[in-house]
């Protein structure tokens, strides 16, 4: 199993695009027997509006939060002090549990010397499962509306992942956009992360902020340039002067952005968006580690 | 009516013009606005309105465990209470890896001999600034690789808040974040009125739903901004429609137009670059935002 990251400072810039395309494009080849594409970017998960598959399997996912038990409590007010995120408040002679601003870290109820914060299943979100053809598969995980952290749900989509890989799978990670928490969660420990950007000064600005995140995390990347043209030498001479491997560039076309807006693949309809992400592809099975 | 009217710019799916449109709403703000740049993991408002930086300051937020070799008496009680990964043991020492650990200190209050130390932690750095265009921009810049960026939102818009207090400015200007999670959310609370930035493709409507189920849920009042319109004019349609069942106001419909990326190409926002439609369209954005903001009050 290998897993890959594609993931971007700026957002906008073409990742779930590169994601779906480059997957659809290596289930057609030889070099793995199974490409799974999982998205990570589960504030706003797009992956799948560009791919029809058959689900074979859904689950709710949690984490765990404590629960306050009136009976147990003696109102030491020990797990308020303890907690560093002030998820835990005394009001009166109840305590008040906020789940949004707990972190899961299980202090409050493993040192409450009454065991009277157990931990209970706090609903995050739920994962999805697709069979998009015999080599394709894809995974999509969806936060719901009102819970803050993404954190917990992104780690639990990649154990998902990686247990149904394969030994010769493939695993893509659409990642969401920025350099916080969850492009952490979602990048760390792959074997490679795309740094997806476009040839615009904010696309540079970022691009920046994300090489500095990966390189503090030790983390391997090269560029994809997507909407490629007459302004990438900015882009160009950034990765030549930092020794930064271009992997491949996109050209910019207006009707690839039609085929994006209709949910289509680009590499269907459009040669030039077909060579460029074969030319990705190549660049990435090339090295020894693909 | 409230003495300050905080407006926030918000999109759901990344790149669909937010930054760009907010630069633009604060030329035509001017000195009457404080503008916040909450996009705190990838700001770019400053490459555009290109600040004198007239404070800085760094923000320290949750706390990060350090492990003193000395002391430590290897009971692995840390390690084995850390629900994130965060101990481990290299040649024989305990060691935290910075980036798991999540500041919770239990291995702080788990630690039999007191070895380990819970520092604040330094998550980044805030400015506050005078922009090329007179507005007072408050801005902010994540530690690489740190979390808690909702918090650093929240320090933001605080301190937007009391530059606009002091110095009597009515309009606080927000650029957000794109997503629904924590800085988005950090972002929202509290608000006026919410602008949704949105493209006409299959992401701009699945993301605007979300982002407007969240803002309905916080109780904001929110409107639409429908940027590369002609892109996809059934698309459009569908955002439209969308927007109706959603109770969000259009604002306005712009079209596709090369000015977007040249004007940022030159470092200027795009009324000052264009003058002719799109300028138009912009300026009668902003006067619909303004009368909606202060209508919702």
């Amino acid at each position: 199993m290998i897993e890959i990251a594609i993931a971007s400072g700026k957002g906008g810039t073409g990742k779930t695009t590169l994601s779906v395309n480059l997957a659809s494009l290596l289930a057609s080849q030889e070099a793995f027997d199974k490409i799974i594409i999982c998205d990570l970017d589960v504030e706003e998960p797009n992956s799948g509006l560009f791919l029809n598959g058959d689900l074979i399997h859904k689950e709710v996912k949690y984490r765990m939060v404590p629960q306050w038990d009136e009976e147990r409590c003696t109102l030491c007010k020990r797990c308020a002090n303890i907690c560093e995120f002030n998820a835990i408040a005394f009001l009166g002679i109840s305590v008040l549990v906020f789940p949004e601003l707990c972190h899961s870290c299980y202090a409050c109820s493993e040192l409450c010397p009454e065991d009277a914060l157990p931990m209970v299943e706090h609903r995050m979100g739920e994962l999805k499962h697709y069979k998009v053809s015999d080599k394709l598969e894809f995974i999509e995980s969806r936060l719901d509306i009102g819970v803050e952290q993404a954190v917990p749900l992104i780690a639990s989509s990649r154990e998902y992942a990686r247990n149904i890989a394969t030994e010769n799978t493939l695993l893509i990670y659409d990642a969401p956009p920025g350099t916080s928490c969850p492009v952490i969660e979602a990048v760390k420990n792959t074997k490679k992360t795309i740094l997806i950007t476009e040839p615009t000064p904010f696309g540079l600005h970022d691009l920046t902020l994300a090489v500095e995140t990966m390189q503090e995390m030790k983390q391997p990347f090269g560029v994809v340039l997507n909407r490629s043209g007459e302004n990438d030498n900015k882009v160009d001479e950034y990765c030549n002067t930092n020794n930064i491997e271009m992997i491949g560039k996109i050209p910019f076309m207006r009707d690839a952005a039609v085929a994006y807006s209709n949910g289509k693949l680009m590499i269907d309809s459009i040669p030039e968006i077909k060579n460029a992400i074969t030319t990705i592809a190549n660049n990435l099975l090339k090295e020894a580690a693909l | 009516m409230k003495e300050v009217t905080e407006i926030v710019v918000i999109s759901g799916k990344g790149g669909t013009g937010k930054t760009s449109l907010t630069s633009s709403f604060a030329v035509l703000g001017g000195s009457s606005m404080v503008v916040a740049d909450c996009d705190v993991d990838a700001a770019d408002m400053h490459l555009l309105l290109n600040p004198t930086i007239l404070h800085e300051e760094d923000f320290y937020s949750g706390k990060t465990a350090v492990i003193e070799t000395e002391g430590c008496v290897h009971c692995f009680k840390c390690k084995n209470v850390c629900r994130f990964d965060a101990i481990h043991v290299i040649n024989g020492d305990f060691v935290v890896d910075e980036l798991n650990c999540e500041g919770c200190s239990y291995c702080y209050h788990i630690c039999p001999t007191h070895t380990i130390k819970i520092p604040d932690a330094l998550s980044g750095k805030f400015f506050i600034s005078k922009s090329r265009l007179d507005n007072t921009l408050v801005h902010a810049r994540l530690k690489i690789a740190a979390d808690n960026s909702g918090k650093l939102v929240t320090k933001v818009r605080d301190e937007a808040k009391r530059v606009a207090a002091e110095t009597g400015k009515k309009v606080i200007l927000v650029d957000g974040p794109p997503g629904i999670g924590c800085p988005v959310v950090a972002s929202l609370t509290g608000t006026d009125f919410a602008v949704i930035v949105t493209e006409p493709t299959v992401s701009g409507l699945h993301d605007l739903q979300r982002v407007a189920e969240l803002v309905a849920k916080m109780k904001i009042p929110a409107g639409v901004i429908i940027n590369k319109s002609d892109l996809n004019l059934e698309m459009s349609g569908k955002i439209k429609n969308a927007a109706k069942e959603l109770n969000l106001a259009l604002i306005a419909e712009l079209p596709y137009d090369e000015v977007f990326t040249k004007a940022i190409t030159q470092g200027k926002t795009i009324v000052e670059y264009d003058h002719g439609n799109i300028e138009k369209k912009i300026k009668n954005s902003w006067k619909k935002i303004m009368e909606l903001s202060i209508k919702e009050q």
